[in-house]
């Protein structure tokens, strides 16, 4: 994993970036290490300040604070044109009136390049983007991922240092979308330039990046691994966002132990003192149907519960079940695999008992309660 | 304390650095806003300042002393105030001076002769007080002694004072108060008129299945093409003393109020019709589906959605007409007979009577609708804009016999009275003496043998029209560029915004007079302009600017937000993106405005008839020089001489299009 320190200095070093339109706090106090070769992703709901900070790393539309360094060059005040980037939109703003090659080839003039060496360069780059035959074709008669990936040839064109990509993908439809994924994700691989991608789409950010950074409300709420965002959220509101996540009302009892209803289950050790009001978290995947006639080995009763299926939805590959219970005073979602609900004959009205595992049951302050 | 000021952080704001991009966009929106400064903001403070500057002839200010003719002088000192009483020199009327008046000091001294050996001192009491010792300028309260040849050559000026002594002269004389009145009226009932009969056109034109509906189309938008003068010039032809139809007037006399309604009406009648079909085209064809569905009678359903969906365009329509009504002067010049309108009394006031504050008075006065009715357009235009992106479905007329037969009555009603109004000046103009010998000649194209400025003038305006539509172009486009893609500098924005809105509200007549009160002035170091075909050239871009702004506006705004950032991101120069991208791209709206500046070059009068100088007298003035001095055929004869001129444009232009839109195609339309 790509990470930054004394030896690896960041390629990309944000430090304490505040932005303001008139009275609006877009971006507060944003910090953000990227490293050389990776590909990160900023990921959270529409309005959140995405677009304001790329832009802003692009010098498109300055911050109103702090500073921006990449290689280890101050580039804060410099205008975009001394930066070193190349940018993709939502909306390819490819030249209309050029033909696909003028449009590769718009940066790689008035560099002092041959002719015949920009030819060679604009034909190594359709080919890379896999658009060999089209460059004599004007953009209008391409399809839109043809169109992007013919914006994406003519933002590396230049071999930039940081590729920046905004909704690239949001415009095209489904299908479209997740080959077009793959195939940015490994074009960035093998050309190993860093890239900051920005979506509001978060399995696009969990299928491509090697970090993201969840935002929110202008402010950087956790940045991880995919993995790590999903398996460790630090917020409800990741939580939330990212993925689908029970969430329950309960109450913190000794620092591992919180009381869901009537039942006490043991859960992540967190700092809430006793008696305190939270929310307990637990994922859908993550809630085991135990079979009754094999027991397990840890002890069950501990983590274990008594519940009802309210509700089954086929998904497919799972069944989604909502589950009811009397002692939760309340209900939780979750995912029963094909197999599970097969063997243990589950339907609506069954009954069962469902452990939810103490490493997968976290707490978060609860945002209702009343201090 | 705002939310802001507690969370953000206490620093300095982060700035760019300007690159040399930056400092070329800042520096030529700059110029432009100098430009429009000049060419507009100066000249109307000029004009504003002259309005209310008063000039009084105050005979207290100065004091004379005369020598014995031994050259002796005995100390007494003399009031010009007492001595006029004395002699009477100088009547009240004749103190009521304006900005030139000029008193002989001589006046006060019944006994002076230059060649006496007498001599004279002269001062004023005070710094205010001016007079002239030949050309030269003197002021102040010491002593200037002279001999009377001298003395002979001074001058006593007016002081100057600043107030609303102008506006209560103009308010106290009925007859130009009258022309307030006359002025509403007339723009009121064209207003009326025209907005109704291109209303059905328009509906003609949008809503029945009729032939030659493309024709109808050419034949209504043939006014633009000629001065507003020349269907006078026709009415003249067909209703005046010696008129083919004068007997349908029936005692009435066609010089007043008819005429100019009726000419207001040709003239203004394309505008119209243009902003009431735009309007009609937008109405959302699923409305009337569900009225059919609900078997909603065609006349409710007239009523309940195609009035309120055409509501902005009629006012916006309204409000144009007005506009062009009320602030024209060549139509009532020419047909207004004895009725004073405010456009035709700025020229009289300032040709005539060479009284520059009333003029500039009578400015201000015609300032105050056109203002008005360019703000309330304003506001509408900005309503439909947001009605237009929301629409979608185009309205789709069914054909119905009686309906379709009616409309194209009508239409051809209506085109017959324009292609009349054209044909009669051209027949006019080619028959040897209207009307006693209708046989056929070209004297009247001898315009070299007329008063107006002949066949030069012609060829001035095709110079004036070709200039202005190349230099308005270029800056109209450049600087709309500038303002769009320009990031920051608010303020020169927001200033440029203003100023390039301005023109719009100006009448070419306040426009010319204010030319020349600011280019005029000897103290002005353009004064150079006064007289040159650079000055038509400038006043008539600055007059045209507002509508070829909002054109390249709406062209440069359809175009990706984003250009200039990938741009920016490929290390290019601006530049580069503008001559490869933005102009082809907005090539067509180019074109329009092109043309646009080029019709009207040929054909404006009210501007450039206080600015052009022999050698650029101008073909539409010559019109009404022509029309004036009595020539009416060889001014009809001229007067389609620019008709067909802006037709072989019109077509130039149509062709040019096409070719950009052929050549375009491959990448526009797919
Ligand atoms: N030029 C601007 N002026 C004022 N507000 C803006 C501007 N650009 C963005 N905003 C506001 O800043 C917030 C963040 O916008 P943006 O960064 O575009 O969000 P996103 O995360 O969807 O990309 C939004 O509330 C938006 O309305
Ligand atoms: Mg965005």
């Amino acid at each position: 994993m790509l990470r930054t320190d004394d030896e690896n200095p960041a390629f990309l070093k944000i430090n304490a970036l505040w932005k303001a339109f008139g009275d609006f706090l877009a971006l507060k106090d944003i910090s953000l290490e990227v490293a050389e070769g990776e590909f990160v992703c900023f990921l959270g709901p529409s309005g959140c300040g995405k677009t304001t900070l790329l832009r802003a790393i692009a010098g498109l539309d300055p911050q109103t604070r702090g500073t921006i360094e990449q290689s280890s060059r101050d580039i804060s005040n410099l205008p975009p044109a001394q930066r070193d980037y190349g940018i993709v939109f939502q909306s390819y703003a490819l030249f209309p009136n050029l033909s696909i090659r003028r449009n590769v080839a718009y940066g790689l003039e008035n560099a002092g390049h041959s002719r015949s060496k920009i030819d060679a360069r604009v034909d190594e780059l359709l080919q890379l983007v896999d658009l060999p035959e089209q460059g004599n074709k004007y953009p209008a008669q391409l399809s839109g991922g043809q169109q992007q990936r013919i914006a994406l040839a003519r933002a590396i064109a230049t071999k930039p240092g940081l590729l920046l990509l905004d909704e690239p993908l949001s415009a095209l439809d489904a299908r479209v979308r997740v080959s077009l994924r793959h195939q940015i994700k490994e074009l960035q691989r093998k050309l190993g330039v860093t890239t900051v991608m920005v979506t509001h789409d978060q399995e696009e950010g969990l299928s491509m990046a090697d970090r993201i950074v969840v935002m929110n409300h202008g402010r950087i709420e956790q940045v991880g691994t995919p993995i790590q965002i999903y398996r460790d959220p630090d917020t409800l509101f990741v939580a939330d966002f990212i993925g689908e996540m029970n969430q329950v009302q309960g109450v913190a009892e000794t620092a591992d132990r919180v009381r869901i209803g009537e039942v006490s289950f043991n859960c992540q050790s967190h700092g809430f003192s006793p008696d305190e009001k939270v929310l307990a978290t637990v994922r859908p995947e993550d809630i085991v149907p135990i079979e009754r006639d094999h027991s397990d080995q840890a002890d069950p009763a501990d983590q274990g519960v008594e519940v009802h299926i309210g509700d089954m939805e086929f998904l497919g590959s799972y069944w989604k079940a909502r589950l009811d219970s009397p002692r939760l005073s309340g209900s939780l979602n979750a995912n029963l695999s094909m197999n599970a609900v097969r063997r243990m004959e589950l339907s609506v009205g069954s009954h069962l008992q469902v452990r939810l595992p103490s490493d997968r049951l976290k707490l978060f302050a609860n945002p209702s309660a009343v201090t | 304390m705002s939310k802001l000021a507690t969370e953000l952080p206490a620093g300095p704001r982060v700035r760019l650095v300007l690159g040399s991009d930056d400092w070329f966009m800042r520096g030529f929106i700059a110029l432009i806003v100098l430009y429009l400064f000049v060419a507009l903001a100066l000249p109307l403070y000029a004009m504003l300042s002259k309005s209310i500057s008063t000039f009084r002839m105050d005979l207290t200010q100065f004091q004379f002393q005369v020598s014995d003719e031994t050259g002796f002088f005995s100390g007494d000192i003399l009031s010009a105030d007492e001595l006029n009483a004395a002699v009477g020199a100088y009547s009240e009327q004749e103190l009521n001076v304006g900005s030139g008046g000029r008193l002989s000091a001589t006046a006060f001294f019944p006994d002076f002769s230059f060649r006496s050996p007498v001599k004279y001192r002269v001062r004023g009491v005070d710094d205010s007080a001016v007079f002239l010792l030949g050309s030269e300028r003197r002021t102040g309260p010491s002593w200037v002694e002279l001999d009377s040849n001298q003395f002979r050559r001074v001058v006593l000026r007016p002081v100057t004072s600043v107030g609303l002594d102008n506006f209560k002269r103009y308010f106290s004389t009925p007859s130009l108060v009258q022309s307030i009145k006359n002025s509403l009226f007339i723009a009121a009932i064209s207003t009326v008129i025209t907005v109704l009969l291109a209303f059905c056109f328009a509906y003609a034109l949008n809503r029945s299945c009729m032939r030659f509906k493309g024709v109808f189309r050419l034949i209504a938008m043939a006014p633009i093409l000629v001065p507003s003068l020349l269907p006078g010039i026709a009415l003249v032809y067909l209703f005046g003393n010696q008129g083919l139809l004068k007997a349908v007037m029936a005692g009435e006399s066609i010089y007043g109020p008819y005429g100019i309604i009726a000419g207001s009406v040709f003239f203004t009648f394309p505008h119209a019709m243009l902003i009431i079909t735009t309007a009609l085209a937008i109405s959302d064809a699923r409305l009337y589906e569900a009225a059919l569905s609900l078997r909603t009678s065609r006349w409710k359903t007239f009523w309940t959605i195609t009035i309120p969906g055409a509501r902005y365009g009629l006012i916006s329509a309204a409000f144009v007409v007005f506009n062009l009504v009320i602030t024209d002067f060549g139509l009532p010049k020419v047909i207004g007979g004895q009725y004073n309108v405010l456009a035709v009394d700025i020229y009289k006031q300032v040709i005539g009577q060479q009284n520059f504050e009333m003029g500039a008075v009578v400015s201000v006065v015609l300032l105050i609708p056109a203002m008005l009715a360019f703000g309330i357009d304003r506001i509408v235009q900005r309503r439909q804009v947001a009605l237009l992106s929301a629409r979608s479905v185009v309205y789709q007329p069914s054909s119905s016999r009686i309906f379709d037969r009616f409309c194209l009555l009508y239409c051809s009603l209506i085109a017959i009275f324009i292609l009349g109004i054209l044909g009669i000046c051209q027949f006019a103009a080619l028959v040897k003496f209207w009307p006693y010998d209708l046989s056929l000649s070209l004297r009247n194209y001898a315009f070299n043998r007329m008063d107006g400025g002949g066949w030069a003038a012609y060829r001035n305006s095709i110079e004036l029209a070709g200039l202005t539509a190349f230099f308005g172009t270029v800056i109209v486009f450049t600087g709309a560029y500038m303002v769009e893609k320009t990031q920051g500098f608010k303020g020169g924005r927001t200033l440029f915004q203003f100023l390039a809105m301005l023109p719009m509200a100006i009448p070419g007549m306040v426009l010319g007079l204010a030319y020349i009160f600011f280019f005029n002035d000897p103290d002005n170091p353009l004064n150079f302009l006064y007289g040159t075909m650079a000055i038509l050239v400038l006043c008539t871009v600055t007059h045209f600017y507002t509508v070829s702004h909002l054109t390249a506006v709406t062209a440069l705004k359809q175009m990706d937000n984003e250009f200039e950032s990938v741009n920016a991101s490929l290390k290019q120069p601006f530049y580069k993106l503008f001559a490869r991208v933005s102009v082809p791209v907005c090539l067509p709206a180019i074109l329009d405005i092109s043309i646009y500046l080029f019709v009207n070059a040929m054909t404006t009068v009210s501007a450039v008839v206080f600015l052009y100088s022999t050698s650029t007298a101008l073909a539409s003035v010559a019109v009404l020089n022509m029309d004036d001095a009595g020539d009416v055929a060889p001014a009809a004869a001229m007067g389609m001489m620019i008709f067909y001129t802006n037709v072989a444009a019109r077509i130039v232009h149509a062709g040019l299009s096409r070719g950009v839109l052929r050549r375009t195609q491959v990448w526009r339309h797919h």
